[in-house]
């Protein structure tokens, strides 16, 4: 699924990105707020679903080539923070729904868990 | 080639950079992808301990034909129980760790995952210094 399906799905608004949602493609996704889980347990291709907006978040996503990040229940993240996602052509949205509601939409949609995926290969 | 990276204490906005520019370099000597990702998280993680726990300190990166290794330095309160330390969940991150998304007390876990070798050096009131050890090409 790209970005842009998921934007739609989510009713989200883009914070950074837009141009790259159509060819941004996501292959799993990952919820957390704890951003060692996200460290050790996400594969490749990954867009994280998360309520926090500092700019650990961001790093975290450069570390590991997150596809990009949504922020849910209507969190926004600083303007810095958003110039730091920018820079780094970084994909950001934010939904309005809370964490659970997110994942659900997704998982529904055909979008597996990290670990669904180590499972299959 | 050896290249030495400051990291400041509590700096929450600048943490993360001495991973970046490691990322950066590994990228430009044409470093594997897989290896990158495994280094990153390691490096990172231990970056951050750096700034949570230990008030600041270094990183170094080593290039070797067939060895990356990765130094985290520091002059902080070392590590009383380096076992217990390296136990999943066990942490004694701030609160301002916390709501920046560290403390789950799996780091020192993550760093070990992702070397091929992970050695700690640590006095408590002296320092830590841990060394993380990548093989490269086939390990
Ligand atoms: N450089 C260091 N100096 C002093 N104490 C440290 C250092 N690194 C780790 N520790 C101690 O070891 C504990 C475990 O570290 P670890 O990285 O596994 O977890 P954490 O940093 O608390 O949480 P997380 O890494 O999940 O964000 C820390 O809470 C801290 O007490
Ligand atoms: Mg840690």
């Amino acid at each position: 699924m790209n970005l842009a399906q998921v934007k739609e799905l989510l009713q989200a608004e883009v914070l950074s990105g837009e141009e790259k949602l159509a060819t941004t493609h996501a292959l799993s996704v990952c919820g957390a707020d704890l951003m060692s889980d996200v460290l050790a347990f996400t594969k490749e291709k990954t867009l994280l679903l998360t309520g926090l907006t500092n700019p650990q978040v961001i790093r975290t996503a450069e570390m590991i080539d997150l596809v990009g990040l949504v922020f849910v229940r209507g969190k926004r993240p600083s303007e810095d923070v958003i110039a730091m996602a920018r820079e780094r052509g970084l994909p950001m949205l934010s939904t309005k729904l809370p964490l659970y509601e997110t994942c659900g939409l997704l998982y529904t949609a055909g979008l597996p868990g990290c670990s669904a995926r180590a499972a299959n290969g | 080639m050896i290249q030495r990276f400051p990291v400041a204490g509590e700096d929450f906005s600048a943490a993360g950079e001495a991973s970046s520019k490691i990322k950066n370099i590994l990228r430009q000597v044409g470093e594997d992808a897989e290896l990158i990702r495994r280094v990153c998280i390691a490096a990172y993680e231990a970056e951050m301990n750096l700034v949570i726990h230990a008030g600041g300190g270094e990183m170094i990166l080593k290039l070797d034909t067939d060895m990356v290794e990765v130094i985290a330095q520091d002059r902080g309160p070392g590590i009383p129980d380096v076992e217990l330390a390296m136990q999943e969940g066990y942490s004694t991150a701030s609160d301002l760790a916390r709501e920046m998304g560290f403390g789950a007390g799996m780091g020192m876990a993550n760093m070990k995952r992702c070397a091929s070798e992970m050695l700690i050096d640590t006095e408590v009131g002296k320092g830590t210094t841990v060394t993380l050890r990548f093989k490269t090409g086939k390990n």
